[in-house]
């Protein structure tokens, strides 16, 4: 039985997010399964010829609207549901854009969405995270009905660009709704690399006490190539912008190194971190549960670490 | 009247360490502390702040669940929620058959604004608000860490992957909370015995004509593969010179 699996492509009108290279290789999973990438843009170029490079892709479709300039899931939905149809599977990447839109889509194709899969175990069958990632649950979509779905990146390798799938305009015939209108994003600028997708992150959390104190890990950070995280409780106490929050609520990242650094390890942060490969562990208190985690673990005063690490590795 | 809706969901506090059945079918939740989901506390709080703001005249809470669920609603009304609908149902509830339940308590109540968690930290599905907004075809704006109301209209700050992202919607829609949206207040002993006396209407699925579909199948539980205990390293140099045998640094 062949699977025909449509991916919402998720971009910022120029760049291929890189979430939408792990939903196709969690797409690759399902056997005999044929992968088509719609980007919704007001111009979807640049990003659809990104889309075709990824192995594995069979087809891309755009759909070009004005309206699309910006990613509203409330005017998105009906789009993606009009082409729908000819779909076994659609698929999304479980980042706050799919997050926000799969749901919609499910809900207006009258179907159940299996959140943040993290395996595919056969065309129906998948498992997923619950309890912040204190159990693991095996679904199976009954009934024959479609599977929508959101793809938890972290379990994922991004898919290989190589590839050159062809690339079609699609038009769609579907109302919609104005009601809902974006005003503004604001990012912080930063040329580190991003935190969903680095292959190194120093995260600090509420020993560091206060937002200039951030600076040691952004020095430290810079001198390894790192992206910089935080822990929940240094967001809400304002060190740190909350785009930078890692664990159950904030990203779910899966690095080559990640390094807790004044980090207690609730678990609600560590759900965010249980895939990283090494995980290094910075802290005053030994009895911390982010040493129960931690492959490295290093008790101490971090003023005195952190300064003396980014002198030995420099 | 202007009215706020606020769906809660009871599950397993967020203290309790979970464990998984040793057959495979759940996690253990007899004898286990249950609370209102935390996010769905925000919502709640939320909604009451635009009351007492007077942005709003009436706050209502509702849940779909067994009969136990009416604790949580007996909390909520403590905090503040001006009356309470139990929709009753026993077995597993799926966000889309919670969604239609909601759908017609909207239709019934008339509200203003749906509020909601943005996620139950049970199943982590972040579901229910979308599913609502889509078969109400309202606007929707989830993850909302801040939330301002004019006449008509929302304008609600998202907590999204790039940073803060703000939106306008027109009125009635639903907005899902984030961490950051509010602290909810302690409910103080007086409350809970005022609480009593508020109305807590109870109704049934069938009442209402939503079918109780299970369209995923859990099909096991397990616990999740744990990681290998690592080691105490003595100082900075030690812990450089580990990584770099393994070529972190």
């Amino acid at each position: 039985m062949t699977s025909k699996v449509l991916i919402v492509a998720e971009h910022d009108g120029a760049k291929l997010n890189p979430a939408t290279a792990k939903c196709v290789t969690c797409a690759r999973g399902i056997s005999g399964a044929e992968i088509t990438v719609v980007v919704c843009a007001a111009d979807a170029g640049a990003v659809a010829a990104q889309a075709a490079q990824l192995t594995g892709v069979s087809k891309v479709i755009t759909v070009e609207n004005p309206v699309n300039a910006h990613q509203l899931s409330a005017t998105l939905a009906p789009q993606i549901v009009a082409l729908a149809g000819a779909f076994t599977h659609v698929l999304g990447p479980s980042t706050t854009f799919g997050k926000d839109l799969m749901p919609r889509v499910a809900a207006l194709l009258d179907t159940a969405q299996v959140s943040d899969i993290m395996a595919v175990e056969s065309p129906t069958r998948f498992r997923r995270p619950i309890y912040a990632g204190n159990a693991i649950l095996t679904v199976e979509v009954e009934g024959g009905s479609k599977v929508v779905g959101t793809v938890r990146a972290a379990s994922f390798e991004a898919a290989a660009a190589g590839g050159s799938a062809p690339i079609e305009k699609a038009t769609v015939n579907a109302e919609l709704p104005s009601y809902t209108r974006f005003v503004s994003v604001s990012t912080a600028k930063s040329d580190r690399p991003d935190l969903q997708t680095a292959s190194r992150v120093i995260s600090g959390g509420r020993a560091l006490g206060s937002a200039d104190a951030f600076k040691i890990l952004y020095s430290l950070a810079d001198k390894i190539g790192a992206a910089v995280g935080a822990s929940r409780a240094a967001v809400d106490a304002g060190y740190a912008p909350n785009e930078l929050q890692v664990g159950q609520t904030g990203k779910i990242i899966a690095p080559e190194l990640y390094v807790a650094i004044g980090i207690s390890g609730a678990i609600q942060h560590l759900t965010g971190i249980k895939d990283a490969r090494t995980i290094v562990a910075i802290n005053k208190d030994s009895e911390a549960p982010i040493f129960e985690v931690a492959d490295y673990g290093l008790v101490g005063d971090l003023f005195q670490i952190v300064p003396e690490l980014e002198k030995l590795i420099g | 009247m202007k009215r706020i809706l606020v769906g809660i969901k009871r599950v397993v506090d967020y203290n309790v360490r979970i464990r998984v059945k040793p057959d495979g079918s759940g996690v253990i939740t007899d004898g286990v502390k249950m609370s209102i989901n935390p996010f769905d506390e925000i919502a709640l709080e939320e909604a009451l702040r635009i009351k007492e703001r007077g942005g709003a005249e009436e706050v209502v809470v509702a849940t779909v669940g067994p009969a136990d669920c009416q604790q949580q609603l007996r909390s909520a009304l403590a905090m503040g929620a001006d009356r309470a609908l139990h929709v009753q149902a026993d077995g597993v509830i799926e966000p889309l058959v919670a969604a239609r339940v909601l759908l017609k308590l909207v239709e019934k109540e008339q509200p203003m604004l749906a509020i909601l968690g943005k996620q139950a930290i049970d199943d982590d599905n972040s579901q229910t608000g979308q599913m609502l907004a889509a078969l109400w075809n309202r606007p929707q704006a989830t993850f909302a860490s801040k939330v301002e109301l004019s006449e008509g209209k929302a304008r609600v700050t998202r907590e999204v992957d790039a940073g803060l992202e703000t939106l306008e919607v027109d009125l009635p829609a639903v907005i899902t909370t984030d961490l950051r949206l509010n602290e909810p207040r302690y409910v103080k002993l007086p409350d809970i015995m005022k609480a009593k006396k508020k109305p807590l209407e109870t109704l049934t699925l069938s009442a209402l004509g939503v079918e109780q579909k299970q369209r995923l199948k859990q099909v096991k539980f397990e616990p999740p593969p744990q990681r290998q205990k690592g080691i105490r390293v003595r100082d900075a140099a030690e812990l450089v010179e580990a990584l770099r045998k393994k070529g972190l640094v």
